[in-house]
Order: C-alpha cells, then structure tokens, then sequence
C-alpha cells in the first residue's frame, strides 16, 4: 500500500501547513492591532503635548514672541493633514525648546497662578510623546519583519492592511524640563 | 490600575531582579494600585501579601550556569489561571528573553505587556535556536524598557525594534537618612558584593591595596559580602592583612550605615553589569565613589562626573584614584555634592512615575490583559463561529 502511505502523508502535510498559514496570519493580525493602539496612544500624547502648549502661550505668562511663537507651533500641530504631520509636531518640539531653553522660563511658568499644574503636564507630555513614539515605531518594526516573510508576501497573507510607517519626529525635549534630577517638576 | 508583575526568578533567592520588583510593586501599592507578583518560590517559604506563587523552580544548567527556572504544564497552567483571576489592566514581565516564568507568560497572555530587559547578555546559542519560537511570543510586548543606555543598546542589536530607558529605583531617602557608625569612619574604603565572584572585581582591589597603604597606611577596607573570607587575602602580606576587615552578609540597614560611613566606596567590577544599582546607593548615601569604566557605570555616574572612574582590572590606576581621592576632602565634597543632585533622578518618586507613564501609554484605550485561548484546529479553518 506505498499509495495509500504517500497519501496519507501528503494530508498530513498539507494540514500542517494550513495551521502554520493561519497561525502567521494571527500573528499579524495581533500585530496590525497592536500598531493601531500604540498609533492611538502616540496621537493622544502628540494631541495632548499640542494643547498644554497652546494653553500656555495664550495664559500671558510668557512673553509676547515666546507666546507667538509657540502658539503658531501648537496650532499648526494640531491642524497639520496627515502627511505633514511629523515636520509639524518637529516643529513643535522645537519650539518647546526654544521656549523652554532655561530653566528661568519654567520657573516663571510655575509661579504663575495654577503655573505649577501646568508646567508639570507640559513635562510629562514632552516625556511621553517620545515613550509612545518608540511604542508605536517597535510595533511597526515587528510588523515589517513579519511582513517582508516570502511565506506572507507570496500568499498575501496580510491582505489589504496597509504596509505600516514608522513615525519619525524629532522629539527631543526642552532640557530645563527633561532633566529630573536637578528639581525639574515631576 | 490593576497591575500583575512577573518575577522570573526565586522569590526566596536574594538578587537585584526580585529586588525590584519587590521595590516597584511596594512603591505602586503605596500609591494605591491593585498589584500582584507571579514569582517562583518554595511552597513553604512565607510570602508577602501580594506574592502568589507560581511553584517551585527547577534548577536546570543554561548558558554556563545553573538557573532556576519555571516551565510545563503545571507552571503553565499556573501563569494562566493567576492572569484570569486577576483581571489586570497591565502585565509587566521582566527579563522576557530568558527562557523562565516571564517568557512564559508572554505566550499565555495577550493584552497590554510591558517588559523589563534588565541583564545585556551576549545572544547565547539557545536564544538563536529558539528565535523563530522565541518572536510570535516577544512580538506581543507593546512597551519595552531597558534599565540603561547600555541595556538598550544590546536589546536593539539582539532583538531589533526599540525600548525607553527607566533606570532602576533607589529608595533615595533610606539611604541618605541612614545613621553613620563610627566604628566604620575615618580613612576607610567599602565594597558589598561577593566576595568569591571575580566579576565583582574584589581581587583587583586587593591587588590595590598594599599600594594604597604605601601611601596611606591608617587606610581600611571593608568588605560586605558572602564568600570564603580567607581565600580573599591570602596574597596579602600580613601587614596587609590586617588592614581589611570582613563584615560578612549586611542587612538593608547596615548596608546603608556602611555607605553612610566610608570615606570612599570602590567599585572594581570586571564586566557582566548592565545597570549598577550600588553606585546609585552609595551616590544616595552620600560616599564618593570610584568605579571601574564598564559602559553600565560611566553612565550611571554622569560620564564621570557625579564618581571617579578607573580603566577596568588596572589595580595600578585604582589604586593612584584611591590615593587621590583620599587625600583630598574637596574632591570628595565636590562628588558628594554631586551625587547628591544627581541620584533624585534614581529616587522610586521619579523612576515609579516613569514606569507609571508606560502602563499608561499602553493601556490607553487597550482592552484589559487576557488569558490567550489557543484558537482550536477547526476555527483555524473557519467551521467554528465565535
């Protein structure tokens, strides 16, 4: 019966490569949901760091260029269409360090009246926006990975979800607000 | 937050991985979090509250040294019926990448998991065999975090994607309020590590020694640390000898006098370190502290600036740093002062808030965490409807 053994053998197989094929796929499902949280939680940091910037260059605690400046640069984050999405919160960040460049400014910040809330947001919004930044990017990578797989791109395994983008900003933050061990607000 | 933290190793072996998370998982209730930790541990030892245990470890050899380690169906069945039960709204797994409990519950669990990389082990010849398995279970790690510069740098070579950087805690305060010892003051050198373990560098410091005291010869040192006492000096002349004084293992308490007491803390590690939480302890204490150039150290110590450094293994440059700091009262002023600014950023207030910021970042709008249900071999195929 060597038909019979050849055949049985080939089920088994193909059955095996069945589960394998599904199981990628779940792994990319997986990953393409997990790359649209990480982009849920980077545009909620991202959207957040815009408006404690905008809050704050219209309080009148900042002087009139720091305050133009920075409110040109927080609105314009926030109005900026997809594809110009990163050179605007780029520009952001630049200019929350331009503003930010000493120390004396966040001071100033913090003795304004309710200053003390807000220079503490403003700081934990600069430090998350690079946190879900690499979130979001580490994702992406895992995803690419799987994806340029001969296995994935030969059966279409990944269907019609967009091949994912990293999101690439300059998101360095102001010193005078990063720096935590010389009494910056926590 | 309902968070459930996973320990990889042996709740009743003492270690800087258990450790932290016993620190971090006090520091989070005190803030008033739900947690719980999954660690390994022998039925009969007494557990804190919020410990559950997953089982006994079972030693078994691994890249060149015995671990105690968590696998089958029993701990298996453990890890899933502690993250039902829990309803967690963030795992936080540590050490992923080594086959243990941590590992482990990555493959039973979905939903957000932050993971802790603390050691930068050299990729082992296991982890590239297990890579394919290793993967499906490590891609679904929403946030990584490295506990230095130097932590990162390897997880990024060994594993690609990216991590953030949270250093480990120090409860600053402890440290610094600690009473001196008198007994401990006046001319003296400390180290606490094992005594028998060459990477901790001891034997470099007693090659020092002897030119130390040519110089100084009221210098004393004094040792905290497990390990045969008499093997330690026995290159020593007498002379020598009697100059070094074994202090044995030190409490939590002692530990922070001894710091509080040196005139110097030495640090001559060889290499294997990927954070050195000591230098911060001695840094909060307020010792000065000379250390060996290992990437982990000069970073922890600001470059240089907040603690001396020595190329590693040179008894010879130890030993001239050792003179000069000891001789000069500013020096060590400045690098107490220093220290003093620079450990806040080490202090559980900053480090718990960091850790904090990444539970919430990964939980932010993400569904709670989630046995994983192996999906059976006829929904695979589409037959069944869920």
């Amino acid at each position: 019966m060597p038909t019979m053994t050849t055949l049985i053998l080939l089920a088994v197989a193909v059955l095996l490569i069945g589960v394998y094929l599904s199981w990628t796929a779940g792994r990319l499902d997986r990953l393409h949901a997990r790359i649209d949280a990480a982009r849920a939680a980077l545009d909620a940091q991202l959207l957040r760091r815009a408006s404690i910037a905008q809050e704050l260059a219209t309080a009148g605690v900042l002087d009139p260029a720091a305050s133009m400046v920075l409110y040109q640069a927080a609105h314009d984050a926030r109005q900026a269409p997809e594809e110009q999405r990163e050179v605007a919160e780029s520009e952001l960040s630049q200019a929350l360090r331009a503003v930010f460049g000493e120390s004396a400014q966040v001071e100033a910040v913090r003795a304004a009246p309710g200053g003390e809330d807000a220079a503490v947001e403003l700081a934990a919004s600069v430090r998350r926006v690079p946190m879900a930044r690499r979130f979001h990017n580490d994702a992406v990578r895992a995803a690419r990975a799987l994806r340029r797989h001969r296995t994935v791109r030969w059966l279409r395994l990944a269907g019609y979800a967009p091949f994912p983008l990293a999101f690439e900003m300059d998101d360095e933050p102001p010193p005078a607000l990063a720096d935590r061990g010389n009494g910056a607000p926590q | 937050m309902r968070i459930g933290i996973v320990c990889p190793y042996s709740w009743d072996v003492p270690g800087g991985v258990q450790f932290h998370v016993r620190d971090l998982a006090e520091h989070l209730d005190g803030l008033g979090h739900e947690v719980s930790v999954l660690a390994p541990s022998d039925d009969e030892t007494p557990l804190p509250p919020y410990v559950v245990s997953a089982g006994r470890a079972v030693p078994v050899p691994y890249n060149g040294s015995v671990a105690r380690l968590n696998f089958g169906f029993l701990s298996a069945a453990r890890v899933r019926r502690w993250v039902h039960e829990g309803r967690f709204d963030v795992l936080h797994i540590h050490e992923p990448a080594t086959p243990s409990l941590a590992l482990l519950t990555c493959w039973a669990a979905q939903g957000p998991i932050v993971a802790t990389f603390h050691t930068s082990n050299p990729r082992s010849r296991a982890m590239i065999a297990a890579y394919p398995i290793l993967q499906p279970a490590l891609e679904k790690i929403s946030a990584r975090i490295a506990v230095s510069e130097y932590a990162r740098r390897t997880l990024v070579e060994h594993l690609g994607g990216d991590a953030v950087v949270i250093p480990n805690g120090v409860d600053v305060d402890f440290f610094a309020r600690a009473e001196p010892k008198a007994e401990w003051q006046g001319g003296t050198i400390g180290f606490i590590g094992r005594i028998d373990e060459p990477r901790k560098g001891l034997p470099v410091l007693m090659k020092a020694l002897p030119r130390i005291l040519e110089s100084l010869p009221e210098t004393r040192l004094l040792v905290a640390g497990r390990g045969d006492e008499e093997e330690a000096v026995e290159d020593l002349p007498p002379h020598v000898r009697e100059r070094v004084e074994f202090l044995g293992m030190v409490s939590d308490e002692d530990k922070a006098r001894l710091l509080r007491s040196v005139d110097l803390y030495v640090a001559p590690n060889t290499g294997g370190e990927s954070f050195g939480i000591i230098l911060v302890e001695a840094m909060s204490a307020g010792a000065p502290v000379l250390a060996s150039d290992l990437d982990a150290f000069a970073q922890v110590l600001d470059g240089g600036q907040a603690g001396d450094l020595f190329p590693r293994e040179d008894a010879g440059a130890l030993a001239d740093a050792a003179v000069r700091l000891l001789s000069s009262r500013e020096e060590r002023e400045r690098l107490r002062e220093y220290g003093r600014r620079h450990v806040r950023r080490f202090d559980w207030s900053t480090v718990g808030a960091d850790v904090l910021a990444v539970y919430e970042t990964v939980t932010d709008g993400a569904a709670a965490v989630a046995p994983d249900e192996r999906i059976g071999l006829r929904a695979r195929f589409g037959l069944a409807r869920d």
